[in-house]
């Protein structure tokens, strides 16, 4: 049927329910696609208005950043939506800890696949975020005023790097119990207080279920909500420090671009 | 403050982009404009748009993977039966690998914590604020450091037979000498773009090579007694 004066279409039904007062009492931006409205589209949301309301055009090109910082939320979001699941089939006791992982492989309702996606994200989270902290250096996206924004980001890694080291006990596997024996020694080697953390971490003297309980609470709770807490920061740091890193547009490279012969010459000299 | 007369005043005229911006510039230093004209992109919608293509496209590979491939599972813990070789996740066996070689304080406190340190206080060092290649100026001086950390290091990890990491410094002082070589007026755009390198660069880019040969080698190449072995041998 043609489109005619009388049809709405399904742009027009959505400016509609945008215009309702309800959806007016949720999202304050309302209607309309000026640039005002998109950018009240992302200054009044409490989560976007982590985000610039505007970002260089250049920065959006594959080459710019490769997207690691977005994919490594994307693996980070894949994360909670299956980690929560996975939490409703799993008691962290030794040893049904095992039997209910060995379930989620077998009975439950596609719980092999819901495994499976939390193991590979998670591992493609710890290879992204180190592919994002290369990025960044080789990028000198470091540089002031964005030094403390890579703070951030180093203790965003070490978060990754717990949440996946606490993530890799819980099947309370052979796999699983050696690895975290083979890491937890290693805090034993600390000078002086080397034993005390080695017992904080574990509960005990060696891997038992004390330390199946205790990375659980880390690994569930603790950690990814210290990492939320960084992540936030992180974002909007990104915000007040100028927007995405573009090197053409940081002072010291204007200079050089307004006057290439001028620089030249100084090298020179020197 | 200046005194009154230590300063000139004048008008922004680009009423377009300002309705009124008076500036001060006082007579000793000249005014820094950070001047904002590039194409800018509205965050809603479009940038969000781009960011949940990117999102999407992720999840769309690692469904894939996670329906092709299944998350190891071994047997039921057993405290009494140790696995050969007992390894941490892939992540860790570069610093496992360290552990092969030196004792656990040095390579299991010392290394990982002068690592993270070194990694925080990146930017609050102006050497690696500075982007200028590292034998560009005083050749003759930091060649003759960049001999002394060289052979230092290779003597140090030579010493303590860790041919995994001396291998890769090896190959990085050797790509340097290159950089040394090289100017910015060579007519290869590979030594053009080594000789600009600063120090930074060589720093991390060594870092990242050992880091990625000695999680390989732990991952890969690592069996009983941590003994050295080929991936297809099992």
């Amino acid at each position: 049927m043609a489109k005619t004066g009388m049809t709405k279409t399904m742009n027009q039904y959505f400016d509609d329910l945008r215009g309702t007062r309800v959806w007016r009492s949720i999202f304050r931006s309302g209607t309309g696609s000026s640039t005002l409205k998109r950018a009240l589209a992302i200054q009044q949301n409490v989560f976007l208005h982590l985000f610039s309301t505007k970002v260089r055009t250049r920065m959006l090109s594959l080459s710019a950043t490769w997207y690691l910082g977005t994919l490594t939320l994307g693996t980070f979001l894949i994360l909670i939506a299956t980690g929560i699941p996975l939490m409703f089939y799993y008691h962290p006791s030794a040893p049904q800890a095992y039997a209910d992982t060995k379930d989620l492989q077998f009975v439950v309702s596609s719980g092999l696949f819901l495994r499976n996606l939390h193991r590979w994200s998670a591992h493609a989270m710890v290879f992204l975020v180190f592919a994002h902290m290369f990025k960044v250096f080789y990028r000198g996206a470091y540089r002031t005023p964005r030094e403390f924004n890579w703070v951030i980001g180093v203790i965003l890694l070490l978060m990754t790097l717990l949440l996946s080291y606490t993530g890799y006990l819980l099947p309370w596997d052979q796999l699983a119990y050696w690895a975290i024996t083979v890491g937890s020694n290693i805090a034993s080697a600390v000078p002086v207080v080397g034993e005390k953390i080695h017992f904080l971490l574990l509960g005990g003297n060696a891997v038992n279920a004390n330390a199946l309980l205790r990375f659980y609470v880390l690994h569930c709770m603790i950690l990814p909500l210290t990492a939320m807490f960084f992540v936030a920061i992180h974002f909007w740091r990104i915000r007040k420090d100028g927007g995405l890193y573009s090197h053409a547009s940081e002072p010291a490279t204007q200079r050089a671009n307004a006057n290439p012969g001028v620089v030249a010459n100084a090298k020179e000299a020197q | 403050m200046a005194d009154s007369k230590d300063f000139t005043a004048g008008v922004d005229s680009n009423a377009k982009k300002s309705p009124r911006r008076i500036v001060f510039i006082t007579r000793r230093t000249s005014a820094q404009v950070k001047a904002e004209t590039e194409d800018q992109t509205q965050t809603f919608p479009e940038v969000l748009f781009r960011a949940a293509v990117a999102v999407m496209t992720l999840a769309v590979v690692l469904v894939w993977i996670s329906l092709m491939f299944n998350a190891p599972l071994e047997g039921l813990a057993d405290p009494s039966h140790t696995p050969n070789p007992a390894k941490a996740p892939w992540y860790f066996l570069g610093l496992q690998e360290m552990l092969h070689y030196f004792p656990p304080v040095v390579a299991g406190v010392m290394v990982p914590g002068l690592v993270v340190m070194a990694l925080i206080v990146i930017p609050y060092f102006k050497v690696n604020i500075e982007a200028e290649g590292l034998f560009l100026k005083d050749r003759q001086k930091r060649l003759r450091i960049f001999y002394v950390v060289a052979t230092a290091l290779s003597v140090f990890l030579l010493l303590f037979k860790v041919y995994a990491a001396l291998v890769p410094t090896l190959i990085m002082a050797a790509v340097m000498l290159v950089a040394a070589q090289s100017s910015p007026q060579s007519p290869s755009a590979f030594r053009r773009y080594l000789a600009a390198r600063p120090l930074s660069y060589w720093v991390m880019t060594w870092f990242l090579f050992e880091l990625v040969v000695l999680t390989a080698i732990g991952t890969f190449f690592r069996g009983p007694g941590w003994s050295w072995v080929l991936p297809w041998q099992g």
